[in-house]
């Protein structure tokens, strides 16, 4: 379930941080999680040039948001804000409603029978829920990119002229001029330059899933959801995701759900604790990693439970 | 009382020869099949030897053996593959894509899937009482077939310097090749749907939400994504479905479709024909109100002539039906693995 970087959580709770890390960590005692999350931020802010602009505008937000299968509550009263140009995190146990939440941002909900929403998400003040709004439309605007990487079984040009081409755009060399700046952004270019004809299934787990961020860069999102998109790849290609997620936040408001903690720490400006289908507690990541206000998120960040 | 197992050598001795009967048993099962095929074949081929020749191939049918063609026949099958083809398969991937990509699961839903699981089972010859009823008699609410070509009314659309002589269906249909068609097409249906569903449900449900959430309409999906994925699959159900067509006979004959039929449906027995001004498209556009035999029809009717000649006319009718039933699958089989390439899975 949880990827090859945590071990065992009892007995070494923030055990290595990274793959590269793997000298400097200290099999640290369950009460000094905290302390050793602060010294991640601390490196992390050193590694990386800018930290996040806690001065966002709420791109995304849902006020008492509920969400059913069937008769079974999956989320219970979810109210929160997304802010612009910036990573937003969703953590919590398996089955607490994160991906569930993810998906009611972009209506990916839909296409489950015997579902059923109440409450608003309001992506820039409206609500993507109102009739008036067309869901294609919506989609194209907040992209997704899913656990599994699922590229068409269609070459890798076609795989990420696919959506600008549904849209209506026939213009090849338009397309062609999409396809190379995505797959710039998208940090994977210069490995596929040479075979874009060839068969997206030929490349690698990792590329795979650069691929499928690609494709949805190619629609010009302005958020990107992510729902655990480096659980199934090895330590060398998540490390090559988040980098990625780290460069696309100056353009696109991210929001992604991860299992791995220390993936949240090390990539998130905001991170919210989902517990049993509510929202338990949301803030900057730094202080929810190192300061959190609830019990129940210092019980699990500091791997108590879950 | 010891736990270990002690084998007798009576024992295993019993165990080895059960093994090598069971192993016999599979051998025997696999290869009577093969031996059955391959008697009948060679029987049928020497039957045929002799007789299979351009002349045959070429002439229509006649009283005498050494007269008999199989032109008719093989037209007759050609049209009726391409008609029951155009009704089918529209009708029945429709249906397929439908089912899988765009129904609720409800009540209906189940009935229909049920319904279409038996109907594929259904004897052949009780389709050939429906095509009867609903399409050569139409319930008898037109009178009477009048099996006369000449008698059929013509529209004509006039386009400036010349004008097209278009015909109109009779009512009923008789035992018209359309008729013959449509009946096929009833038969080949649900066979076209469960083995199209069955494409559908194994493309992976992530391919089709991938393509929703790049902002997609299920149309869009289908077109590019889903279809594409499973047309090899789709296509396979098809042409096997189409080779039955081809090779029933119990549901024509109960149309009254046993003939003496001695002349290409249309009066189009060469390409010549087609381009020439007669029959020319006037023709074309009769023939799926003409009269019509198909290949298993015309064995039929050969094998129960009394002239022992017409056994070996018989015979080499069987080799062209078999030759033709083959190079259909072989198609098939060419189009799945150039699908599949294309596909770059």
């Amino acid at each position: 379930m949880k990827p090859g970087l945590i071990p065992p959580v009892t007995k070494h709770p923030v055990g290595d941080v990274s793959a590269k890390e793997h000298s400097s960590a200290q099999p640290a005692a369950s009460g000094n999680a905290l302390r050793a999350f602060e010294q991640l931020f601390q490196r992390s802010r050193e590694e990386r040039r800018s930290p996040a602009s806690d001065s966002g505008l709420p791109r995304l937000e849902t006020q008492d948001l509920c969400f059913y299968y069937g008769e079974k509550q999956a989320l219970h009263n979810v109210s929160m804000t997304v802010p612009e140009r910036s990573v937003t995190a969703f953590i919590g146990p398996s089955g607490c409603g994160k991906s569930t939440f993810l998906r009611t941002l972009n209506r990916m909900n839909d296409i489950i029978e015997g579902t059923r929403v109440t409450g608003k998400v309001l992506l820039e003040g409206q609500d993507v829920y109102a009739a008036s709004v067309d869901v294609v439309q919506l989609r194209k605007k907040v992209g997704m990119v899913f656990q599994k990487s699922t590229p068409f079984p269609k070459s890798i040009f076609d795989n990420v002229a696919y959506g600008p081409m549904i849209a209506g755009q026939k213009n090849r060399k338009t397309l062609a001029r999409i396809v190379e700046e995505c797959l710039k952004r998208a940090a994977l270019w210069d490995e596929v330059k040479d075979r874009l004809a060839d068969s997206a299934l030929a490349l690698s787990g990792g590329q795979q899933q650069r691929l499928c961020i690609a494709r949805s860069l190619a629609t010009n999102p302005e958020v990107l959801l992510m729902d655990e998109p480096a659980s199934a790849l090895d330590p060398a290609s998540t490390a090559r995701i988040e980098d990625l997620i780290f460069e696309l936040k100056r353009n696109y408001t991210i929001v992604i759900v991860t299992h791995n903690m220390q993936q949240a720490a090390r990539v998130s400006d905001f991170t919210a604790f989902f517990f049993e289908g509510r929202l338990i507690e949301v803030g900057a990541t730094q202080q929810i990693f190192t300061r959190p206000k609830q019990k129940k998120t210092e019980d699990y960040i500091t791997g108590r439970f879950g | 009382m010891s736990l270990s197992v002690e084998s007798t050598p009576d024992d295993i001795a019993r165990r080895y020869f059960r093994e090598k009967l069971f192993e016999w048993h599979c051998f025997a099962a696999t290869w009577i099949g093969v031996v059955v095929l391959a008697v009948l074949l060679i029987g049928t081929i020497a039957k045929a030897v002799g007789w299979l020749d351009w002349q045959f191939m070429t002439s229509f049918d006649s009283r005498f053996p050494q007269n008999a063609g199989i032109l008719a026949p093989l037209l007759g099958s050609l049209w009726l593959t391409v008609l029951t083809g155009l009704f089918a398969i529209p009708v029945g991937v429709g249906a397929a894509v439908y089912l899988e990509e765009y129904s609720s699961d409800t009540w209906l839903r189940r009935i229909i899937q049920t319904n279409l699981a038996n109907l594929a089972g259904v004897p052949s010859i009780v389709y050939g009482i429906l095509g009867l009823s609903v399409f050569v008699r139409m319930f008898g609410v037109f009178g009477t077939a009048k099996p006369d070509e000449a008698a059929l009314k013509v529209l004509v659309v006039s386009l400036g310097i010349t004008h097209l002589r278009i015909p109109l269906p009779p009512l009923p249909l008789g035992p018209s090749l359309l008729a013959g068609a449509g009946t096929l097409a009833l038969l080949v249906m649900p066979t076209i749907i469960v083995a199209s569903q069955e494409a559908l449900r194994a493309i992976p449900p992530s391919i089709r939400h991938a393509s929703l959430a790049l902002g997609a309409t299920r149309w869009q999906t289908v077109r590019h994504q889903v279809l594409p994925a499973a047309f090899p699959g789709i296509l396979t159900g098809v042409i096997l479905a189409m080779s039955r067509a081809i090779g029933e006979a119990a549901p024509l004959l109960m149309m009254g479709a046993l003939m003496y039929v001695a002349r290409a449906p249309g009066g189009i027995d060469s390409v010549k024909a087609l381009f020439s001004g007669d029959p020319g498209f006037e023709g074309l556009m009769k023939a799926p109100y003409d009269k019509f035999t198909a290949l298993p029809l015309q064995i039929y009717n050969w094998i129960s002539r009394s002239e022992d000649r017409f056994q070996n006319v018989a015979a080499a009718g069987i080799v062209v039906l078999l030759v033709v039933l083959l190079s259909m699958n072989g198609v098939a089989i060419y189009l799945r693995q150039k699908y599949r390439k294309k596909l770059r899975w």
